[in-house]
């Protein structure tokens, strides 16, 4: 009785002393894992699902090839293409656009391209005053 | 009573509440703060320097907050309740005496609002009545959870009042007095938690029981009873249950330190001995008191944060069961231990 009263007691000041000490290592030593947000920014890791790019080959021109997989694959259906043709008989993309509004950065557009022309970037700040700001047009995402 | 007095005794009082304002803003900034380091957080950090305006923008938020009067309330009742805490709260301060005498220029003024020949009795007849506040608050918002917070309260502060009241006794029978300065001079050389090590402990519990904090604070148990007492409050009226709370915490710290930490005494140095003859020697043995309690008091402050970064909050049978069959027991055995050990001259 006398024992089991005084291990409980003793287990209540253990929970103390914990909390003390990361107050004390808090304070004094270490830094809190807080990240200052705007002033600190947090760095995605390689693997990270974030905006997603439009690749160019080495010569400048674009990669896509208008075949509309990554459409077709898209379970959000946000990727909406137009295609045409260029002097050459080659098919291009006239348009391409991602409704990054509807996006859920799931990966399967750039799994399913068969020429390596999507790429996801650990771009994550895609915060917009407007609706149409979340339609990303090809422009945009051929950026560098 | 002269002008003068009557000046002082005015000067007095201000300067005591807006001391007790600015300690209760910039305790919910030390609580926020402390609470954030020991869950490894930075805790307020943008407005001022580490966040140390955070009160007063909390302050200004509050009051310009929309003041809604709930349709289906009792509205008398709903609008008094947060000023029966709030004036409760405030007003036990009154007898606690915070420092010693401050002399200056030829006046002598005790450093007390009042010295009631029956201090303790005062405010614990205030902490009582404050209940009323908070049962007041849970019946006219006619809201579910705001009842049952409510009803706990009263519960609650009935079944730890007993137990907080029981224990001082010890220390009352050591003094013969009510007044808390006579109980702040018997401890000039030794503090009452050496002598009474289980009052000391038993009331320490009761008092966190008494400011609602946690482990003890079912009123307002947020998991369950969203907000408790105060679900139904906004703006100055939230704000004044909140002042209430932390003014609530601020005297019971102050009532500990009277009680069983020795006041504004200094161990070893009796500071009232001390007599300087130069004005600045003066001023700094008047004002010395006022550190050495002001020490102590943040001292319990922290360790309530403390308590609340460590401990969940109680289940409310383990909350009865723990005050009626454990806190009430020991504090009749200390009062009958205290009694035995005084006939026979041993404390």
């Amino acid at each position: 009785m006398i024992g089991s009263i005084i291990k409980h007691i003793w287990a209540l000041l253990c929970g103390l002393r914990e909390t003390l000490w990361y107050f004390l290592k808090t304070t004094i030593l270490g830094k809190p894992i807080t990240l200052m947000y705007p002033e600190e920014k947090w760095t995605p890791y390689p693997r990270f699902h974030g905006l997603h790019k439009l690749l160019r080959d080495d010569n400048g021109k674009e990669k896509c090839v208008a075949c509309c997989l990554c459409a077709a694959v898209c379970p959000a259906q946000c990727i909406t293409i137009e295609t045409a043709e260029n002097e050459n008989n080659e098919k291009y993309a006239s348009s391409y656009q991602i409704d990054i509004s509807r996006c859920i950065f799931c990966g399967y557009c750039v799994e399913a391209c068969p020429v390596g022309a999507l790429l996801m970037t650990g771009e994550y700040e895609l915060a917009e005053y407007t609706r149409e700001g979340m339609l990303y047009n090809k422009e945009r995402l051929l950026r560098e | 009573m002269d002008l003068i007095t009557l000046s002082i005794m005015l000067l007095k009082i201000i300067v005591v509440f807006i001391a007790m304002l600015l300690g209760v803003a910039y305790l919910t900034w030390l609580e926020r703060k402390v609470l954030g380091h020991m869950q490894v957080r930075y805790g307020p950090m943008r407005v001022g320097w580490h966040g140390l305006l955070q009160p007063i923008a909390d302050g200004i938020k509050l009051f310009f907050k929309e003041d809604i009067v709930v349709a289906n309330a009792n509205k008398v009742i709903y609008v008094l309740a947060p000023f029966v805490v709030t004036v409760c709260a405030f007003a036990s301060f009154a007898v606690v005496p915070f420092g010693n005498e401050l002399t200056i220029f030829g006046q002598t003024i005790p450093l007390r609002i009042a010295d009631v020949n029956i201090g303790i009795l005062y405010i614990f007849a205030l902490s009582s009545l404050s209940v009323y506040g908070l049962t007041f608050a849970g019946w006219s918002s006619n809201n579910k959870y705001a009842l049952m917070g409510g009803l706990r309260a009263s519960a609650q502060m009935i079944s730890y009042e007993l137990p907080a009241g029981l224990s001082i006794i010890g220390v009352l029978m050591l003094t013969g007095s009510l007044s808390m300065v006579e109980i702040v001079n018997a401890q000039k050389d030794l503090w009452f938690i050496i002598k009474q090590p289980l009052g000391f402990i038993l009331f320490l519990i009761c008092s966190v029981a008494e400011c609602n904090r946690t482990p003890f604070d079912l009123p307002e148990a947020e998991s369950e009873l969203v907000a408790g007492f105060h679900v139904e409050y906004s703006s100055m009226k939230f704000a004044l249950f909140f002042l209430a709370e932390y003014a609530h915490m601020i005297v019971m710290a102050s009532l500990v330190t009277t009680l069983f930490l020795g006041g504004w005494h200094l161990p070893f140095i009796d500071i009232s001995s001390l007599h300087p003859t130069t004005l600045i020697g003066q001023l700094v043995v008047s004002l010395l008191p006022i550190c050495v309690f002001g020490v102590k008091v943040f001292c319990f402050l922290f360790f309530l944060i403390w308590l609340r970064a460590t401990y969940p909050r109680l289940r409310y049978d383990q909350l009865m069961k723990f005050g009626w069959k454990v806190l009430f027991p020991l504090a009749l055995f200390n009062i009958v231990l205290t009694a035995i050990l005084q006939i026979f001259n041993l404390l």
